[in-house]
C-alpha cells in the first residue's frame, strides 16, 4: 500500500472515531410506535368504511386514498417533515411516506413551472420506488407463474 | 520586492485595508448568539422575493450595497467585485450583482468563497490594479437544500454530523488607503481529498484541506504557532474541529485554545437544532464581516488567520461514486 492510501485509511479511522452515529435503538423505537400508530389509524378507518357496506377491495382503495390525501395535506401545511424528523422510517415506510415523497418535490419545484417543475420533478424521489416496485412485482409474478 | 513565499503564500507589500463591511442574515441566524453583531436580520426568509434563488440574490445585492454605502462610496467607485455562492453557475452572486454593472468575477470554491475573494482582492490592490474591491460570499439554507439535498418538506432525519446552511451574506470593501484592519498575507489552498464520501459529514471532508493550508501558511512564512491570537475556520463544525486539531498536531502544529470555527459561533448548537453547526459560503463571510471585524477594530483581536473552508461537493459526481474534495484558503488580518 502506498503512502497516500495509508494516509487515507488512517484518516478514515480518525473520522470514524470522531463522528457520532445516529442513535439506532431510540430511532427504531420511535419509528416502531409512530409507524404502528399510522397503521392502526389506517385499520380503524378501514373498519369504519367496511361497516358502511363497502366491499373489501373498495375499502382498501378508499383507505389508501384517505391516507395519501392526509399526508399530502400535512406536507403542504409544513407539518409532515416535523413529524418525520421525530419518527424517521416510521413515517417513510407507510403509504403516507410515499405521498410525502411526491408532494414535497412538487411543492419545491413549483417555481420552475407546471411542466418542467411540478410535472417533471414530482417523481424525483418516488420514481425509483415505482420503477423497482413494478420490476419486482413482474419478477415475483413470473416466479409464481412457473412454480404454480 | 519578492511577495511570494514558500509553496503557496504571499505577503503584501502595501497591505490592503478593510475599510468597510456588512453582514445580513436570515431569521434563524438572527435567533443565534451573534444576532446583535449583524447589520440586519431579515425576518423574511424570502427577502421579499418569490423564490429561494431570487432571495439569495436579493440578500447579496443588499449586503454589497450596504458595505459600499458604509464605506462612504458609491457603487461606481468599486473597481472589482468578487463574489461566490453555492447555487449552480454561481447564480446567487450573478443575479445579485447584475444591477451594479461593475467589473465582476464570479468565484466557486464552495464555502471557501470568502477566502478566495479576500485573497484575490488583496492581490489586485497590492499589485496596484485597483483602489476599491468588494469581496462577497452568500448562501441560503433553502436554496442549498434544493441544490444539494432534498426538497424542504420531505420527511427526513439529519445525521448528527450534518450541518445547517447559513442564510446569510458577508461583504468587505478592500482599499489601498484608509483606516482599518489590514490583510497582511494569504495562503492559497490546494484541492485536498482524503477519500471522504459521506455527504452528511462535510466537516470531515474539509478538515484535511484546512490542516494543509494552515500548515503551509506557518511553514511558508516561517511563523511561530502562537503568532495569531485567533485562527477561525469557516464551517468545519463541532466534530471537524476536533479532527483538525488532531491532524495539525501530527504536523507538529499545536493551535489548541486559539482555534475557533464560524459554524460553531453563528448558532447555539444546543438550542437551535443545527447538529454539527452552521455551514455555507455565507457562514464564514457573515461572521467575519460582523463579529470578527468588530473584534479586530476594538483591539480584542490583534492578529487573526481567517480560513474559510469548502467541500467541493457535486451531486452528480458523488452519485457516480466520486469522493468529496476539500479546499481552504487562509487570509491573515492584522490591525
Amino acid at each position: 500500500m502506498n503512502a497516500t492510501e495509508q494516509k487515507k485509511q488512517k484518516y478514515a479511522e480518525m473520522v470514524k472515531h470522531a463522528s457520532p452515529r445516529s442513535t439506532v435503538l431510540i430511532n427504531s423505537l420511535k419509528a416502531f410506535f409512530v409507524g404502528g400508530a399510522i397503521c392502526a389509524a389506517g385499520q380503524l378507518i378501514y373498519n369504519y368504511i367496511e361497516s358502511l357496506g363497502f366491499a373489501r377491495e373498495e375499502t382498501g382503495i378508499i383507505v389508501a386514498g384517505i391516507l395519501v390525501a392526509s399526508a399530502a395535506l400535512l406536507t403542504a401545511l409544513r407539518v409532515y417533515d416535523k413529524i418525520a424528523k421525530f419518527s424517521g422510517a416510521g413515517t417513510i415506510i407507510p403509504i403516507t411516506g410515499f405521498a410525502n415523497a411526491i408532494a414535497a418535490p412538487a411543492i419545491e419545484h413549483k417555481k420552475e413551472g407546471l411542466v418542467l417543475g411540478v410535472g417533471a420533478k414530482m417523481f424525483l424521489i418516488a420514481g425509483p420506488v415505482i420503477v423497482y416496485g413494478t420490476v419486482t412485482s413482474v419478477i415475483v409474478g413470473l416466479v409464481y407463474y412457473f412454480m404454480r | 520586492m519578492k511577495k511570494h513565499f514558500g509553496e503557496a503564500s504571499v505577503k503584501f507589500e502595501n497591505p490592503p485595508t478593510i475599510i468597510s463591511a456588512a453582514a445580513i442574515v436570515g431569521p434563524k441566524e438572527g435567533e443565534g448568539p451573534l444576532s446583535e453583531h449583524f447589520d440586519k436580520v431579515s425576518a423574511d426568509i424570502l427577502f421579499g422575493k418569490d423564490t429561494w434563488e431570487q432571495a439569495e440574490s436579493e440578500l447579496m445585492r443588499q449586503t454589497v450595497a450596504l458595505a459600499v454605502q458604509k464605506a462612504g462610496l458609491a457603487i461606481e467607485d468599486v473597481q472589482y467585485i468578487f463574489a461566490g455562492d453555492l447555487l449552480n453557475q454561481n447564480s446567487g452572486s450573478i443575479y445579485g450583482a447584475r444591477s451594479f454593472e461593475r467589473p465582476f468575477y464570479g468565484l466557486f470554491g464552495a464555502c471557501s468563497a470568502m477566502g478566495m475573494g479576500m485573497n484575490l482582492g488583496a492581490k489586485l490592490i497590492d499589485g496596484g490594479f485597483a483602489d476599491y474591491v468588494v469581496a462577497n460570499a452568500s448562501s441560503h439554507f433553502c436554496g442549498a437544500e434544493k441544490t444539494f439535498r432534498f426538497p424542504l418538506e420531505l420527511g427526513t432525519q439529519r445525521a448528527p454530523t450534518a450541518s445547517w446552511t447559513v442564510t446569510g451574506d458577508g461583504a468587505v470593501v478592500l482599499s489601498s488607503k484608509g483606516k482599518g484592519p489590514r490583510i497582511t498575507a494569504a495562503t492559497t489552498g490546494s484541492i485536498v481529498d482524503l477519500g471522504m464520501k459521506d455527504v452528511n459529514n462535510m466537516g470531515a471532508a474539509m478538515v484535511p484541506a484546512a490542516a494543509d493550508v494552515i500548515a503551509k501558511h506557518f511553514r511558508d512564512l516561517n511563523l511561530p504557532t502562537n503568532h495569531y491570537d485567533l485562527i477561525a475556520t469557516g464551517d468545519l463544525g463541532l466534530y471537524g474541529q476536533t479532527l483538525l486539531l488532531q491532524l495539525l498536531k501530527q504536523e507538529g502544529i499545536d493551535i489548541a485554545g486559539r482555534l475557533t470555527d464560524c459554524g460553531m459561533l453563528i448558532y447555539d448548537l444546543e438550542k437551535q437544532d443545527v447538529h454539527a453547526g452552521g455551514s455555507g459560503c455565507g457562514c464564514s463571510a457573515s461572521v467575519f464581516a460582523s463579529y470578527f471585524l468588530k473584534k479586530l477594530r476594538n483591539s480584542e483581536i490583534n492578529k487573526m488567520l481567517f480560513v474559510p473552508t469548502g467541500a467541493l461537493h457535486s451531486v452528480v459526481t458523488i452519485q457516480q461514486g466520486e469522493t468529496i474534495p476539500g479546499i481552504a484558503h487562509a487570509v491573515a488580518i492584522e490591525r
